[in-house]
C-alpha cells in the first residue's frame, strides 16, 4: 500500500471517528486532528517529491503505486503524483483545514456534516492522487454527491433549488465525461486504464474529434465554463461556508486539472485542432464573469461569478497550449484557491454577523470589526493581481504565455481576456468601498461581535497561504513547469 | 432411461424439499409447534442457499431438457439471497393476527415461483422452459392478491394474472412457429435451424413478447404500476427483482444460444426497446407520489438499463448483467424493506408522507438512502461500478450513442432519487412519521442489503468470481 492512499485513508477514518462521536467536543477534535494531518502529509509529501526530483528522478509521475482491481475490465487501483497533483493537494489541505475551522460553530446536526465533509474530502484527494482513469472518475462522482446534501441541509436562501441544479448539471458534465473516458479506453487500444500507459498509444484523429470535446466539456462543467456555468452562483450562493470555500477553491480545480490531464494529454491532435472553440467559450467566460460580478448586489454571487471569471481563465490558459501558459494556469488555479476559500470564509462570516449579504445594507463595516475588514480588503488585491500576492504571479505568468501566441486569433482573445483585470478592479473595489467604508447603513451592525479564535486561525492561515505564494513563487513554478513539460512533449508529437 | 442422472438437479431437488416439509409442517404441527414454523422456515431456506451456492460441472438432464451450466448456480443463488431477504422483510406482516393463518401458503407460493424460475434459467428446450414460466407466473398473482379482503390487492392480482397469460400465449404462439420452422423445441437443435427467414423472426419477436413482459420493459410494462401499487409490499418487491433478475438472465442465454444467427435483427429491438424503457419509465417517474409506483417507474427504467449489457451479447455483457442484478437485488431490496416497515407502522406511502423522516428514523432514512444513490449509480455505492460495468460493456461493441442516451437519462433518475433524499433528509415536516421499530429478521435484512450495497462495489473479488463462468456469442 502506497503511502499516497493516506489521502484517502485519514477522511475516512475521520468519519469512521466522527460515526463514534458523541458530543461536539469530541466531533472538534476528530476533525482538527484530522486536518492537521492531512496537511502535515501533504508538506511532507511536497518536501519528498522536491527531494526526489532534485536526486534527478526524472519519471512523469512519482511514488506509483499499482494494484489490480477489476481484472475484466483492466482498472487498477494506481496512485502518483507529479508537480501539479502536489499543488493541489497543498491547496486541498489548506482549505479543508480552514473550512473546517471556518464551520467550527457550525448547527444544526454538527456530526453529519462534518461526516459529508470528509466524504467530499475523499472524492477531492483520491482525485489527484489518481493517475487510473476509472478511479479518477469514481473519485470525482464521490465529490459531486455529498454537495446535494451539504447544500440542501446547511444552505441558506434558495438551497433546495440551489443544490439541484448544481447536482444536477455537473452530473450532466460526469456523464458527458463517462462517455469520453470509456471512448478514451476502448479506441486507444490500451490494455489498462492508466493514463500513463494511454498516453503512449495514439488515438485514432477521427475518435478524437468527439471524444476530445466530450471529455473538455464534461470536465468544463465543473470548471465553470460558459455556457455550463450556471450551477456555480446559484449553488454557491446557497451553499455553507465551508462548503463554498471547498466547492470554489478545490472542486473547481477538478475541473481544470482534468481538462489538462486527460482531454490535452490523451488527445494532443484534436486540442491543437479544436482549442479554438473552447477558447472562445472560456474567453466569454472570462470577460462575462466578471461584467456579471458588477452587477450583482449579494456578496457571495459576486464572489461566485468572480470565480467564473478566474476558473475561466485556467481553462483559457491551458487551452494556449504552451508551458508558460499552462504553468500559469497551474498557478491561477492555486492562487483562485486560497483568494476564493478567503472571499467565502470572510462572507460566511460577515453573515454571520450581519445577518445580510446584500451589499446595499451594508457600510463602515471597517470600524465595526477590523479584522475582517482588513481581511477582505487582503483578499480583493489578491484578486485583482496586486504585486507580492498569489494573484498577481499567476495572471502574469498566464498573459505572458497567451502572448506568446503569435497568431492574430490568439493574439485577439488575450487582448480580450487581459480587459477583465479591469473589471476586476471594478467590482472589487466597488464592494470594498461600499461594504468597509462609508457610513454605517444599519442600527444593529454598530456593534458586532469581534472575530473568534477559530475565525482568526482559518483567515490568517489563508492569508499567510496567499503572501507565500504571492512573494515566492519561483520553487512553485519550476515545479509545476517541470512537470507541464510531458504534456508539451505530447503535444509537439 | 437412467433416472439417477436427475439427481444431479441439485438446487431444485432441495427447494423442493425444503417446500414439502413446510407444506407438511404447516399442515401437520401442533398450534405450539406452529410458533416456530417462520424461524424454521428461514433457517431451512437459509441452509438451502448456502448448501447450493458452490457451482459445478455443467451437465444435461433428460435429453437435453435441463441444461446446467456452471453460472446458473450464481444467479440461482443470487435469487436465493433475494428471496431471503424479502422473507426476512415479510416476517413482521406474516405474524400478524390477520395473516397468521396464511403464512404456510405465502411461503410455499413463494418457493413455488422460485422453482418456476429454476427450471426457466436451467431449461433447455422450449417446453421446459415455458413449464417454468408458467410456474413461476401463477403462483405469483395469487401472491398478488394475497391480501384478498383489500380491494386494490384483488383487483392487481387480476390484472397481473390476465396480463400475464395475455403475454405466455402471444409467447406460446411465437414458439408454436419457432416449431412449425425448425422441428424442433430444443435449444441446441434451434440454434443451428434458426437462420431468420421472415417467419422466423416473426415468431421471435412473439416469443420474445412473454419475456418482455416479465421484464417489464415499455410497451410491455403497463400493467407494472398497477399491480406494485396493489400488492402487498414485501411481495412487490420479490416481483421486482427475483422475477425480473430472472427473467433477464434467461432473455440474455435464449439470446446468445437459440437466436445467435439473427444478432443483426435482435440489436435493433433492444436498442429501441432499452432508448424507451429508460426515458418513459423515468420521465413517469418524476411526477409519481407514491412511492410504491415511484419505484416501480424506478424498477422499469433498470430494466432498460439491463438491456445495455443484454445488446453487447458477450461474455464482458453477462458478467456485467448477473453483476448488476446482484446490486440491484440489494439495492431495491432495501428501498422497498424500508417502505414496507414504514407502511405496517403508519400505513403511509406518499413520498409528501416521508417529510423530515430523518428526525424520527435516522437509521432507516441513512439505508433508504443509501438505496437510492446505489440505484442512481453514484459512488462508492455498488450501483455505481455496476452501471459503469454495464456501459463499458455496451462502448465496447460500439454502442456510443446508447450509453450517451442512458447517461443523459441518468441525470434524471438523479433528480427524482434526490427528491425522495429531499424529503427525509431537508423538507421540514410539524408531524413525521414516528420513530418505527422494525424486528429483529427486518433488521437483518436491512444489514445484509447495507453490507450488499457497500461492499459488493468494492471487493472486485465478487465481479471476478462472476467473470469466470460467463460466456456470451
Amino acid at each position: 500500500m502506497n503511502f499516497l492512499s493516506l489521502f484517502v485513508l485519514i477522511p475516512a477514518l475521520m468519519m469512521m471517528g466522527l460515526f463514534v462521536s458523541k458530543n461536539r467536543k469530541q466531533i472538534q477534535f476528530v476533525m482538527a486532528t484530522g486536518a492537521i494531518l492531512l496537511v502535515i502529509m501533504s508538506a511532507a509529501v511536497t518536501y519528498m517529491y522536491l527531494t526526489e526530483r532534485a536526486a534527478g528522478n526524472l519519471a512523469t509521475m512519482l511514488f506509483t503505486a499499482d494494484t489490480v482491481w477489476y481484472a475484466p475490465f483492466n482498472i487498477h487501483y494506481s496512485v502518483g503524483i507529479d508537480g501539479i497533483s502536489v499543488a493541489m493537494l497543498l491547496l486541498s489541505s489548506i482549505i479543508v483545514f480552514t473550512g473546517v475551522f471556518a464551520s467550527w460553530k457550525i448547527d444544526p446536526l454538527p456530526k453529519e456534516f462534518f461526516l459529508w465533509y470528509s466524504l467530499l474530502s475523499i472524492g477531492v484527494y483520491g482525485f489527484f492522487i489518481s493517475v487510473d482513469l476509472f478511479t479518477m472518475f469514481m473519485y470525482y462522482e464521490i465529490a459531486l454527491i455529498p454537495m446535494y446534501l451539504l447544500i440542501g441541509v446547511w444552505g441558506s436562501g434558495k438551497k433546495e433549488y440551489g443544490a439541484m441544479k448544481l447536482t444536477l448539471m455537473l452530473m450532466g458534465g460526469s456523464a458527458l465525461l463517462l462517455v469520453g473516458i470509456l471512448g478514451i479506453y476502448y479506441q486507444s487500444g490500451a490494455t489498462s486504464m492508466n493514463i500513463l500507459e494511454i498516453c503512449k498509444t495514439n488515438i485514432p484523429i477521427q475518435a478524437q474529434y468527439y471524444l476530445f470535446p466530450l471529455t473538455f466539456m464534461g470536465f468544463g462543467v465543473l470548471g465553470a465554463m460558459f455556457p455550463f456555468h450556471t450551477w456555480s452562483p446559484d449553488g454557491h450562493a446557497s451553499a455553507p461556508t465551508a462548503v463554498s470555500m471547498l466547492h470554489a477553491g478545490v472542486l473547481m480545480k477538478l475541473g481544470g486539472y482534468g481538462c489538462f490531464r486527460v482531454a490535452i494529454y490523451l488527445m494532443p491532435q484534436a486540442a491543437h485542432e479544436l482549442s479554438w472553440i473552447f477558447l472562445i467559450l472560456t474567453g466569454i467566460s472570462v470577460v462575462y464573469g466578471a461584467f456579471s460580478a458588477i452587477v450583482q448586489t449579494d456578496l457571495k454571487y459576486i464572489n461566485a461569478y468572480s470565480s467564473v471569471s478566474h476558473c475561466g481563465l485556467v481553462l483559457f490558459a491551458i487551452l494556449m497550449l504552451n508551458q508558460t501558459a499552462m504553468t500559469g494556469a497551474v498557478m491561477q488555479m492555486l492562487s483562485h484557491g486560497l483568494m476564493t476559500a478567503l472571499f467565502f470564509a470572510l462572507i460566511g462570516m460577515i453573515y454571520g454577523r450581519t445577518h445580510t449579504r446584500l451589499i446595499t445594507e451594508m457600510g463602515g463595516l471597517m470600524k465595526i470589526i477590523p479584522f475582517f475588514g482588513v481581511s477582505y480588503v487582503i483578499a480583493g488585491l489578491a484578486s485583482l493581481g496586486l504585486p507580492s500576492l498569489s494573484g498577481f504571479v499567476a495572471e502574469m505568468t498566464i498573459f505572458v504565455g497567451s502572448f506568446q501566441e503569435t497568431d492574430t486569433f490568439h493574439r485577439v482573445l488575450t487582448i480580450v481576456a487581459c480587459t477583465s483585470i479591469v473589471i476586476t478592479a471594478v467590482y472589487i473595489l466597488r464592494v470594498v468601498g461600499k461594504i468597509l467604508y462609508g457610513a454605517v447603513q444599519d442600527k444593529h451592525h454598530e456593534h458586532l461581535d469581534p472575530a473568534t479564535w477559530y475565525e482568526r486561525l482559518s483567515v490568517v492561515t489563508l492569508i499567510v497561504a496567499i503572501f507565500a505564494v504571492g512573494s515566492a513563487p519561483f520553487w512553485i513554478s519550476s515545479m509545476i513547469s517541470d512537470s507541464v513539460m510531458p504534456v508539451i512533449t505530447q503535444l509537439a508529437k | 432411461m437412467d433416472y439417477s442422472s436427475f439427481l444431479q438437479m441439485k438446487e431444485e431437488f432441495s427447494l423442493l424439499a425444503v417446500m414439502v416439509f413446510l407444506l407438511v409442517y404447516d399442515i401437520f404441527a401442533s398450534e405450539k409447534a406452529l410458533r416456530y414454523f417462520q424461524p424454521i422456515a428461514l433457517v431451512l431456506f437459509a441452509a438451502h442457499t448456502l448448501l447450493n451456492c458452490v457451482p459445478r460441472e455443467a451437465f444435461e438432464v433428460a435429453g437435453g431438457m435441463f441444461q446446467y451450466v456452471p453460472m446458473q448456480t450464481y444467479v440461482k443463488t443470487i435469487l436465493n439471497v433475494g428471496t431471503l431477504i424479502v422473507l426476512l422483510q415479510a416476517h413482521k406482516f406474516l405474524n400478524e393476527d390477520t395473516n397468521r393463518i396464511k403464512r404456510g401458503e405465502f411461503y410455499f407460493l413463494t418457493f413455488s415461483t422460485l422453482l418456476g424460475m429454476y427450471f426457466m434459467i436451467s431449461a433447455g428446450n422450449f417446453l421446459m422452459f415455458f413449464i417454468g414460466l408458467e410456474t413461476a407466473s401463477i403462483p405469483m398473482a395469487t401472491l398478488v392478491a394475497f391480501d384478498k379482503y383489500n380491494k386494490k390487492s384483488a383487483e392487481a392480482g387480476a390484472k397481473y394474472i390476465l396480463s400475464a397469460v395475455f403475454a405466455s400465449s402471444i409467447s406460446l404462439f411465437g414458439m408454436s412457429l419457432i416449431y412449425g420452422t425448425t422441428g424442433t423445441l430444443y435449444f441446441n437443435d434451434i440454434a443451428v435451424l434458426f437462420t431468420g427467414t421472415p417467419l422466423q423472426l416473426l415468431a421471435f419477436v412473439l416469443f420474445s413478447v412473454g419475456l418482455f413482459f416479465k421484464i417489464s420493459l415499455v410497451p410491455f410494462h403497463l400493467w407494472t404500476p398497477d399491480v406494485y401499487e396493489g400488492a402487498q409490499t414485501n411481495i412487490t418487491s420479490y416481483l421486482s427483482v427475483i422475477s425480473k433478475g430472472a427473467a433477464v438472465f434467461v432473455l440474455f442465454t435464449l439470446l446468445v444460444k437459440v437466436f445467435v444467427h439473427i444478432i443483426a435483427d435482435w440489436q435493433p429491438i433492444l436498442y429501441g426497446l432499452a432508448v424507451v424503457s429508460i426515458t418513459v419509465a423515468n420521465l413517469f417517474a418524476i411526477r409519481q407520489q407514491n412511492l410504491k409506483r415511484f419505484l416501480a417507474f424506478s424498477s422499469i427504467s433498470q430494466a432498460g438499463y439491463i438491456l445495455l449489457a443484454i445488446i453487447s451479447g458477450t461474455a464482458l455483457g453477462m458478467a456485467s448483467l448477473v453483476y448488476f442484478v446482484l446490486v440491484y437485488m440489494f439495492s431495491n431490496l432495501a428501498a422497498f424493506g424500508v417502505i414496507s416497515v414504514i407502511e405496517q407502522k403508519s400505513k403511509k406511502i406518499l413520498m409528501s408522507d416521508y417529510n423530515g423522516l430523518y428526525q424520527t428514523n435516522p437509521k432507516l432514512s441513512f439505508v433508504m438512502m443509501i438505496a437510492l444513490f446505489s440505484l442512481a449509480g453514484i459512488p462508492p455505492f455498488a450501483g455505481f461500478f455496476s452501471k459503469f460495468f454495464i456501459f463499458s460493456a455496451a462502448v465496447q461493441q460500439g454502442f456510443y450513442v446508447l450509453v450517451f442516451i442512458a447517461l443523459l437519462n441518468t441525470i434524471i433518475s438523479l433528480y427524482y432519487y434526490l427528491l425522495v433524499v429531499k424529503a427525509m433528509f431537508i423538507n421540514a415536516n410539524e408531524t413525521p412519521i414516528e420513530t418505527v421499530t422494525s424486528d429483529v429478521p427486518a433488521k437483518i435484512s436491512f444489514v445484509l442489503c447495507t453490507v450488499g450495497i457497500l461492499v459488493v462495489g468494492l471487493i472486485s473479488t465478487i465481479y471476478s468470481q462472476i467473470a469466470v463462468f460467463s460466456f456470451g456469442i
